[in-house]
């Protein structure tokens, strides 16, 4: 087996696996502690996604782009939260699943209306494009490599504020028993704002990074988020640790599953077929560690909530 | 000796670091009312649960007519002769009375992987479901919503299901939980009728209605069972009241 | 049934009975052509509207059922066999085995896990079929229409509306059927309160799989109907995004009445259909953006649409005797 290739591969599961992180923390807090399953948390990815872009146009600088969405998408998430989510807390999930699944609909709309129909590009800053040769004969994307970064940065920040601060401290009570956090007298209704406005601009963080690598379009954020549903549920609702663990699994499984299951098919397919065939097949791997956790483990890994 | 209805031996169930049922042994002979008393967080609930079927417990076993029935489910233990009522009322609160009843009929009827005939028409279900609910003195509500019925009367509907399935253990868990004492009265009056047929196993509070209707009784402090005998035997027993001392709802009488 | 269900189920037969005259008085043939696809995907709500309105199962992935009748179609056609009496057999097979095998894994959870797990599966069978190249992969394929050795002829409009209609009718009274049969009790029990079900005696679980397996036999014959339809296969139609489609069908009609399931499939696509016009009489252009105005309409009924259209159809006619 090629080591070289299995390292790139390994990287970039990575890479993929803190974006997806990025995004399922928001999603996992927002799910525990206020019970609410939000389908249109894919549309911040976007959302932030298309501020990024829009900035960095403006400004010419990538990085200035970046620091004036990441307000712009906290602000678009609590607005959100205060016009729509709100009045959804106290219903059952289905209707929680149809009303923000009425949501994205707006959104991609939306999105549609403002910037137009056609994929948006952003390029990356001189600083960013280049290659790094840590790897002996395998030059690295540096932009890749600062994801991971800030990717990592993040979990430790979120480790930080969870483990160490006094709104930590209520997110975690908040998500192992709700009814008791707003018995203690909490302003709930400002810790579910918050929540839900660092979870959003989390989400849009990652649609900032992803913009560059792919392209910003209408509805980029819906197979994200179907994964970073798949991934709390592995995880364990309401769990950071579980978020974390459980996406750089999916990063991974996701990633080198793509690169060497097209080969392992084409042991019995013939090669356009085992081509189609091994990517998509990929993506399935990781529905299948969903299924399989839930029946060993049916709350997931790292289930936070008590009784 | 005729055969034990219930045989309980070493049950053992605890949730984290809480013993709710420690090392308990119970016997429950075959037609007698059997009560089990004891202060708050004594672990009745658990207790029934776990007899019922709905709770695994971590040791011991339960041997119900002398099967081993510690690992049977629910559904199970309810179709050899096994009922249940709960303390929160657990019905089914869109349906009406009659079908309420008529649906735990239709559990003991064989088989419902029928798909043709309209349920709410056959007299193989509604003469029964009648009967139970007459039995309890519900037969005049039972077009009645369940969620609209009285609490009283939904404490009725909840024994009703429970005779409905022809058993022949009833695990009844304060039956007259939340009632006021006219109600009390009357299901005081039930289960004396229900005693010339069935064996019961009672949870109660009220020490009134345990003392009129219980042949034998079952003290429960922190999950053990701390003495077991006559009304009167409980009632002069020194390390029972020591257990109720300080209870602010103990009722047994200072005197004998 | 109530008499009124009875009454509205009657006159909503009546009107999809009707269409296809209509159309031809006034020389709209499209009208036949967008009905049958509001009757074959009433179907499909219909059957949905068994496992979620009456079972209390939120499957995310009912979808998934109308791929696989479609599949069944497709991929027979793709090997010559045009044969509607093999066709559809086959799709019921499929589907069947499909539900079963989803039900059974899917079934061992509850609340939200149901439904991620509902939808997860969806997910592998939508990338099952954008994987195989040999049908298509991605882009789908074109197929024949079933043949069914003279008796029917679906290439005729008329005779394929009718074919439609008349399932239409079967299915939706059938399950009816089922929802007041014991089984329909045990689901409706099993809904209500799945505890006390097993404790009075209910081996609760495969009646609930049972359910879910009818349901996705009937929406698999919705699937080989809309293969016709179409005359197309992809795996668009497992896509999430349907699965969520019949959902709102369902919800918009009014849960657990069989005929809000109708009523939601026909508003739901006439609002698809022809909010664009309507929204274009406002404005010139506005109407591409018809989404816009959809999304925060489905919020809407969501929040303030108790019961859905059946809940204001029973209400008007109420008060107008």
């Amino acid at each position: 087996m090629d080591l070289v290739l299995l390292l790139e591969q390994t990287l970039n599961g990575l890479q993929f696996g803190v974006m997806l992180f990025l995004i399922a923390a928001g999603l996992t807090l927002v799910f525990g502690i206020m019970d609410l399953v939000n389908l249109a948390h894919g549309s911040l990815v976007m959302i932030g996604a298309y501020l990024a872009a829009t900035f960095t146009g403006w400004t010419d600088s990538f990085l200035i782009g970046l620091l004036l969405a990441l307000p712009a998408t906290f602000a678009v998430g609590i607005i959100t939260e205060i016009v729509v989510l709100r009045t959804l807390y106290q219903r059952d999930h289905l209707d929680q699943v149809l009303a923000t699944f009425g949501l994205i609909l707006f959104f991609n709309e939306g999105v549609r209306l403002i910037w137009g129909p056609v994929s948006l590009y952003s390029d990356l800053p001189s600083y960013l494009s280049g290659h790094v040769e840590f790897i002996p004969g395998a030059p690295y994307p540096v932009f890749r490599l600062v994801i991971i970064g800030i990717g990592l940065a993040v979990a430790l920040l979120l480790y930080l504020i969870v483990a160490h601060t006094r709104l930590g401290m209520l997110i975690r009570a908040g998500a192992s028993n709700r009814e008791m956090v707003g018995a203690l007298g909490v302003d709930v209704r400002r810790l579910f704002m918050l929540v839900f406005g660092l979870g959003a601009t989390f989400a849009g963080l990652a649609g900032m990074m992803l913009g560059p690598l792919t392209s910003v379009q209408p509805g980029m954020g819906e197979p994200l988020l179907i994964l970073a549903f798949v991934v709390i549920i592995i995880g364990g609702i309401g769990s950071i640790r579980g978020a974390f663990v459980a996406s750089l699994l999916a990063g991974l499984l996701d990633t080198i599953g793509r690169v060497f299951l097209p080969d392992l098919l084409r042991t019995f397919l013939n090669d356009a077929a085992a081509d189609t065939a091994g990517p998509a097949l990929a993506q399935v791997l990781i529905y299948l560690l969903m299924a399989g956790v839930l029946i060993v483990r049916p709350r997931g890994l790292f289930p936070a909530q008590s009784g | 000796m005729a055969e034990l209805a219930l045989s309980v031996s070493g049950l053992r169930k605890s949730f984290g670091g809480l013993r709710a049922t420690d090392n308990l042994d119970l016997d429950v002979e075959q037609g007698e009312l059997h009560a089990v008393i004891g202060p708050n967080g004594a672990g009745k609930t658990t207790l029934i649960s776990q007899l019922a079927g709905e709770l695994n417990p971590d040791g011991g076993r339960i041997i119900f007519e002398g099967r081993d029935v510690t690992r049977l489910p629910a559904h199970r233990r309810s179709a050899l002769g096994l009922a249940r009522s709960f303390q929160i009322t657990s019905v089914f609160r869109s349906l009406s009375a009659l079908d309420n009843v008529a649906m735990a009929v239709q559990a003991h009827d064989g088989h419902s992987f029928r798909f043709w005939a309209q349920a709410r028409r056959q007299p193989g279900l509604r003469g029964p479901a009648l009967a139970a609910l007459d039995q309890v003195g519900l037969a005049g509500r039972a077009e009645a919503v369940a969620a609209e019925l009285s609490h009283g009367e939904q404490r009725q509907l909840e024994i009703a299901m429970a005779l409905a399935t022809r058993p022949r253990l009833l695990l009844l868990d304060e039956p007259t939980a939340g009632m006021g004492p006219d109600e009390s009265g009357r299901m005081v009056e039930l289960l004396q009728s229900l005693k010339q047929s069935h064996t019961i196993v009672l949870i109660e509070h009220d020490m009134d209605v345990i003392f009129q209707l219980a042949d034998r009784i079952t003290v429960l402090v922190y999950g053990r069972a701390i003495a077991t005998g006559a009304p009167d035997q409980i009632r002069r027993n020194d390390v029972v009241r020591q257990a109720y001392l300080g209870e602010e709802h103990s009722e047994v009488p200072a005197d004998a | 049934m109530t008499r009124l269900q009875f009454r509205i189920a009657l006159v909503l037969l009546l009107m999809f009975a009707l269409v296809p005259p209509l159309g031809a008085l006034f020389e709209q043939p499209f009208l036949s052509y967008f009905f049958a696809r509001i009757m074959i995907l009433g179907i499909a709500a219909v059957s949905l509207d068994l496992i979620l309105g009456f079972g209390g199962m939120v499957s995310f992935g009912h979808a998934v059922y109308l791929g696989v009748g479609a599949y069944a179609v497709g991929v027979l056609s793709h090997h010559g066999i045009d044969n509607g009496f093999i066709q559809f057999p086959v799709a019921v097979l499929a589907s069947g085995l499909a539900a079963l095998a989803i039900g059974a894994m899917s079934i061992r959870t509850s609340g939200v896990y149901f439904i991620m797990i509902t939808l997860a599966f969806a997910q592998m069978l939508y990338f099952l079929g954008i994987s195989l190249e040999e049908y298509g992969g991605d882009d789908g394929m074109a197929i024949n229409r079933s043949e069914f050795g003279g008796l029917i002829d679906l290439w005729d409009p008329m005779q394929f509306y009718y074919l439609v209609f008349g399932l239409l009718a079967l299915f939706t009274y059938l399950a009816h059927r089922i929802v007041h049969s014991r089984f329909g009790m045990v689901l409706q029990g099993t809904r209500s309160n799945e505890q006390r079900m097993r404790a009075i005696g209910f081996p609760t679980y495969r009646y609930r799989v049972a359910a879910f397996t009818i349901a996705g036999v009937m929406c698999g014959v919705a699937g080989a109907l809309l293969a016709n339809w179409n005359e197309f296969v992809s795996p668009d139609y497992m896509h999430w995004t349907r699965s969520g489609e019949i959902l709102i069908m369902v919800i918009l009609g009014g849960i657990g009445t069989l005929v809000g399931a109708l009523l939601g499939a026909t508003g739901f696509l006439l609002l698809e259909e022809y909010l664009p016009d309507l929204m274009d009489l406002g404005a010139q252009g506005w109407g591409e953006h018809w989404m816009l105005l959809f999304g925060p309409l489905l919020i809407l009924v969501v929040l303030f649409g108790r019961g859905g259209l059946y809940a204001l159809l029973t209400r008007w006619a109420i008060r107008h005797g």
